[in-house]
């Protein structure tokens, strides 16, 4: 679990987070949500430790990461997986080479025992047979999914993706947010998502932050998101005409 | 103001290009990938223009010494001192600012705008020992390559002088061994490890801190370049003051 607690994050004097206070569960797909540009990049890399709040507390279990020494937020960052917007491969590795990384950095493994996790993570995402390739010669969905193994590959408890299925197919991004909340479960990680998708909301959004030029205006989740007459979350949701639409029926079906 | 900033960028990274370093296994093998990328592909180009300029060289300073008080054998002198002096160490070094420089910040650029750089930071690496220390040891072989360039410039200037008639063999040899000074060839080495430390990192900071998309990284490369070769010159005539004159 993590908590936030009044995050707050500028860029000179431009103001992004303001005051944000929060709480991501384990075992579950927590969405922050909100358009583009109201700051859920820059969330996700203040809780990452890439960026450095102003103001603010960011509790992993009962450990503020703002209470720790170098060493405690090293040790922290090996239980952490991220999942990059544009996946964020190493163009110069091949995929096996890829998802092996943190481990050949971290763990004092033996090479062979490196590879069966690996090929363990590779399968994990419905990935194989692509060990010798580079990350130019696959598609995108298949980028996607190498990059959930290298978030993985360390058993981490965190889990952040940062829209996960921007740039797919819609159906590509519903098998890759299904795969997220099964490794979610199957593993109990505390996951993290950002996503301005609502095909997404519906599907795996168990908790929901809803952003809104820097403030938290609205959290729940995929139930009750519908059923909110808070104004912004509501431009936000129907602000696609096929929901309109069916709301549209719902409400003269009664 | 904004150079203060940029100047002090540098120095700090510096700093935490030396500290918290990468996994021994793993630092081996990035050295010699680096060795390979800047050092071993730069010598073609290296070998082709210090040959050809050498003989340039020589034919200059024939065609420019028609008195026949002076001696035959300064055709091979002055082709050995501008070679050694300058044009390996200082004009090869301009020319990887180019070669070199926009390479590393293009491909450190380029993990820059892909998070790649990120996803390094993330996995509780120190990016910038990762990336630009191997670069910075696989430069302390870079004066090899500037070896290589002395030799075949004189070559090429012998050559040039011998078979277009400007000079006899033997007067070009005479003039290679005429009044040589050690402390010159040290002199080189010693400006050609400085240029060295400048080719690996100043390309890498530009790299690292640039901001943007694919077309800044164009950008980026540009102003590595600039940077580079305005450092190589600036410090060129520092060395040369202080161990020359
Ligand atoms: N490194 C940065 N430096 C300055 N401003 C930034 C930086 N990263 C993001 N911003 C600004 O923060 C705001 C929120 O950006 P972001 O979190 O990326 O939005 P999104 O919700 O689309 O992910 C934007 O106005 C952006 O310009
Ligand atoms: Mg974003």
């Amino acid at each position: 679990m993590i908590t936030v607690e009044n995050l707050h994050k500028s860029f000179g004097s431009e103001h992004i987070l303001k005051g944000l206070s929060t709480t991501f569960d384990k075992g579950k797909t927590n969405l922050i949500i909100g358009q583009s540009g109201s700051g859920k990049t820059v969330f996700l890399k203040c809780l990452l430790g890439l960026f450095e709040p102003e103001d603010g507390r960011i509790i992993f279990e009962d450990r503020a990461i703002q209470d720790m020494d170098e060493e405690e937020k090293r040790r922290l960052r090996e239980n952490m997986g991220m999942v990059f917007q544009g996946s964020a491969l190493f163009d110069s590795m091949n995929i096996e080479e890829n998802v092996m990384f943190p481990l050949r950095m971290f763990s004092k493994k033996k090479k062979s025992e490196m590879l069966d996790r690996v090929n363990e993570v590779l399968a994990r995402v419905n990935l194989e047979n692509v060990n010798k390739k580079y990350p130019s010669e696959i598609s995108g969905g298949m980028q996607k999914r190498v990059a959930i193994a290298r978030a993985i590959v360390n058993n981490p408890k965190y889990l952040f993706c940062d829209e996960p299925n921007s740039g797919l197919d819609p159906r590509t991004a519903i098998l890759i947010d299904n795969l997220i909340q099964e490794i979610t479960r199957e593993y109990n990680i505390t996951t993290v998502i950002n996503t301005h998708d609502m095909n997404s909301v519906m599907e795996i959004g168990e908790k929901i932050v809803f952003l809104q030029k820097g403030n938290l205006a609205w959290q729940g989740d995929n139930t009750q998101i519908f059923k909110t007459d808070n104004k912004d979350v509501t431009d936000f949701v129907y602000s696609s005409d096929l929901f309109k639409k069916i709301r549209d029926v719902q409400i003269k079906e009664g | 103001m904004k150079y203060l900033h940029d100047i002090g960028s540098y120095f700090l990274m510096l700093k935490d290009v030396f500290s918290r370093p990468t996994k021994g296994s793993v630092l081996r093998e990035l050295v010699l990938k680096e060795v390979d990328e800047l050092i071993i592909n730069s010598l073609g180009i290296v070998a082709f223009i210090s040959f050809f300029v050498g003989g340039v060289v020589a034919i200059q300073t024939a065609l420019n010494i028609d008195n026949p008080l002076i001696p035959e054998y300064l055709v091979g002198f002055a082709t050995r001192q501008s070679i050694i002096l300058e044009f390996a160490p200082t004009f090869i070094s301009i020319i990887m600012a180019g070669k070199m420089g926009s390479f590393i910040t293009s491909s450190i650029g380029s993990m820059r705008v892909t998070e790649q750089i990120d996803a390094l930071e993330v996995m509780g690496i120190n990016s910038l020992n990762y990336l630009v220390f191997p670069k910075v040891i696989a430069l302390l072989f870079y004066p090899f390559v500037i070896a290589i360039s002395m030799f075949l410039g004189i070559l090429g200037g012998w050559v040039a002088g011998v078979y277009g008639g400007f000079s006899t063999s033997e007067a070009f040899i005479q003039g290679l061994q005429e009044d040589f000074i050690t402390f010159h060839v040290i002199y080189a080495f010693i400006k050609t490890f400085v240029f060295a430390f400048i080719l690996a990192t100043v390309p890498s900071w530009q790299g690292y801190f640039m901001k943007g998309g694919a077309l800044e990284v164009g950008k980026a490369s540009t102003n590595s370049f600039v940077w580079t070769s305005v450092l190589i010159i600036l410090t060129n005539y520092i060395v040369t003051s202080l161990l020359l004159s």
